[in-house]
């Protein structure tokens, strides 16, 4: 196409120019700044120059260690037992906290443990909040992701409908896409209150007084549940869209030619629906997995973390110590594991459902 | 339509109606329960919950939450200050963007290539990974402004406006739709001798009403529901914009959730208004989001 006419290096830079710079400036110079200052102790004030560190930051935040501990033995080698005839052990922090034999183990904290014939064994992490946010973060994901495009997927086969007033109910659906998830947050937070609130009262309404009041986000076991609940509630309709441009591909010829066949539903959505959805549906769960992984305002809003880090995740650890301790080699560190992690993913299922030829 | 025998037809049509509206309810009710919450005092809020009252206008009904959500916090401020970041933004997003995409499509320059697919990778990196070095850069970065030379952009407005400027999927979006104009219509204006700038002023732009449409409405969801980058750039509470402002209420020892409910629906239902008079090219807009795979 490179013709006389379109030829214009100067016009060509000068207009591609600011937007250009602004990307290269706010995007991706930070971008690659994150892996710089992971590999620093960099803060975000501070009089000391900043130095390389190395890859410590990232062992503070991922670091393990299995320990065997062995019971307390009397003089005769026989194990030690309390009054209620349980083992005991030695103190953990007699090999965490400056111990020279075990320099692998020193400033970890143990994350969990169980029993192995008379031993003990001992999980220890470098960081136990941090792994517990990894983890959450994961779950999260696990959970939502396919959930919550199964639910778009059946809210755009019910709008999907030839119907009067159909495109009322699609309006109504996304409603919820357009107001702001820390809103959203917020007006959940009550709708979750312990007693006598609102959630409480139509799960008792519905269940004829059977339904105990529950503390949704008072229970660690409730809470991230709670959280995810509410993510879906309020993103489902962004993804019902999307289901729904994907499934308007779909020549009606197709769906003409199964009803001359003589298809039911299912195998109507089995052989003619659910192939032509293919990439559509590799796009979905990409979209998805990535808005799960940077959970962040639900949390802040909602629980703070708690309760007893049961809704600790990635982004919010990252603000804790890039924002909160003004430790910007930290979450720098936090951010580029959360980036490697989202693209590994996103590889992963471009893969999976890859064309199969 | 599959064929149905009359005396079926009627009931499957409200069977249909009657899981759709099932549905909407789900949508529908929460932020019904906003709205009627914020009207009402406190005591009879939290007593309603255990009726079908918690979705109707009734009892002591009055905008009493309204008035001391505003003494308890600069709410004008907070709206103001977002009204101006997320339009500031808009407005330079559709310029700087479109004028970017006009030069990728229509202009052949050296390096062109290579620098659009980078600036396409962008498109995988979440803002939120990018934050935290952000934050740093944005304490160190010069400006030059009428108070002269100074160091800082922290608790600026600037700091809120400009790094959002210029994103990848805006640019994308524009050089999607670009690409669908006729070339002839400009290479004829070329040969005619218009200069560029005419070019994308007086042809390209007037022609580009559906995506500046898309481009905005994306932009402003994103602008005026942020909530982190303010979070920790802004501390001085006469810039903030209304996201942050809730933290006036949820940092009480005793949340007033009238007044909470108060601010809440004050901040959404103009958008939600907005969205429902426009709500076909809303969706639009999201699902264009959808096609970049």
């Amino acid at each position: 196409m490179a013709s006389k006419l379109t030829r214009a290096n100067g016009a060509g830079w000068l207009m591609a120019g600011p937007g250009v710079l602004l990307m290269a400036t706010f995007i991706i110079l930070p971008f690659f700044l994150a892996f710089a200052f992971s590999l620093t102790n960099q803060r975000l004030a501070s009089p000391n120059p900043t130095e390389y560190v190395g890859f410590s930051n990232y062992s503070d935040l991922l670091g393990l260690a299995v320990f065997r501990l062995e019971p307390e033995r009397d003089d005769a080698g026989e194990v030690l037992r309390d009054d209620d005839g349980v083992i005991e052990y030695p103190r953990l922090r007699n090999f965490t906290r400056n111990n020279d034999a075990y320099p692998h183990l020193d400033g970890k904290r143990e994350w969990f443990s169980w029993q192995s014939g008379e031993d003990r064994m001992v999980v220890l992490a470098s960081d136990v909040v941090f792994v517990r946010a990894l983890l959450n973060t994961f779950l999260f994901v696990i959970v939502v992701a396919p959930l919550q495009a199964a639910c778009a997927l059946g809210l755009a086969l019910l709008i999907n409908q030839k119907l009067r007033g159909i495109s009322f109910y699609r309006a109504l659906y996304f409603m919820p896409v357009v107001v702001s998830i820390v809103v959203v947050s917020l007006l959940w937070k009550f709708i979750y209150s312990p007693g006598d609130g609102l959630l409480n009262n139509v799960l008792g309404f519905l269940t004829f007084g059977l339904f105990q009041p529950h503390d949704w986000l008072g229970d660690p076991g409730t809470a991230l549940g709670s959280i995810m609940a509410m993510s879906i509630w309020q993103g489902v309709g962004f993804h019902m869209v999307i289901w729904l441009s994907g499934l308007q591909t779909i020549s009606p010829t197709l769906y003409e030619a199964a009803e001359i066949e003589g298809a039911s539903k299912r195998q109507t959505f089995r052989y003619v629906t659910w192939p032509g959805l293919r990439n559509t549906a590799v796009l979905i769960l990409i979209v998805i997995t990535m808005q799960a992984f940077a959970l962040f305002a639900q949390v802040d809003v909602m629980t703070g973390g708690g309760p007893l880090d049961s809704t600790q995740v990635l982004v919010f650890q990252a603000v804790e110590r890039g924002y909160g301790r003004q430790d910007i080699s930290g979450g720098s560190a936090i951010s580029v594991i959360l980036f490697v992690v989202v693209l590994c993913i996103s590889l992963i299922q471009r893969y999976l459902t890859r064309e199969k030829t | 339509m599959a064929s149905i025998s009359p005396d079926n037809h009627g009931l499957r049509l409200v069977t249909r109606y009657a899981v759709l509206t099932l549905v909407a309810v789900i949508f529908v009710f929460p932020l019904l329960f906003m709205v009627m919450s914020s009207l009402k005092p406190d005591t009879q809020l939290l007593n309603d919950t255990s009726s079908l009252r918690a979705f109707l206008p009734v009892g002591d009904i009055s905008l009493d939450n309204y008035s001391a959500a505003f003494e308890r916090a600069p709410i004008g401020a907070f709206v103001l200050n977002s009204v101006l970041i997320t339009g500031a933004t808009v407005l330079l997003t559709l310029f700087v963007c479109s004028l970017a995409a006009f030069s990728f499509v229509f202009l052949d320059w050296s390096g062109k290539a290579v620098i659009f697919s980078i600036l396409l990778a962008t498109l995988i990196i979440p803002y939120e990974t990018i934050f935290i070095p952000l934050l740093l850069m944005a304490s160190q970065l010069p400006w030059i402004g009428g108070d002269g030379f100074e160091i800082g952009w922290l608790n600026t407005y600037r700091v809120q406006i400009i790094p959002f400027i210029a994103d990848g999927l805006t640019i994308f979006l524009f050089v999607q739709f670009f690409r669908d104009l006729p070339r002839e219509l400009i290479e004829a204006s070329r040969v005619e001798g218009a200069s560029w700038w005419l070019i994308y002023r007086r042809i390209v732009m007037p022609l580009s009403g559906p995506v500046i449409a898309t481009a905005a409405i994306l932009k402003f969801l994103f602008m005026y529901n942020q909530y982190l980058w303010p979070l920790m750039v802004v501390q001085d509470e006469s810039i903030r914009p209304v996201m942050v402002g809730l933290g006036y209420f949820t940092d009480q020892l005793n949340v007033p959730w009238g007044e909470v409910m108060a601010y809440l629906t004050l901040i959404t239902v103009p958008v939600l208004a907005f969205y429902l008079s426009l709500q076909r090219v809303f969706i639009s807009s999201v699902a264009s989001t959808g096609v970049k795979g």
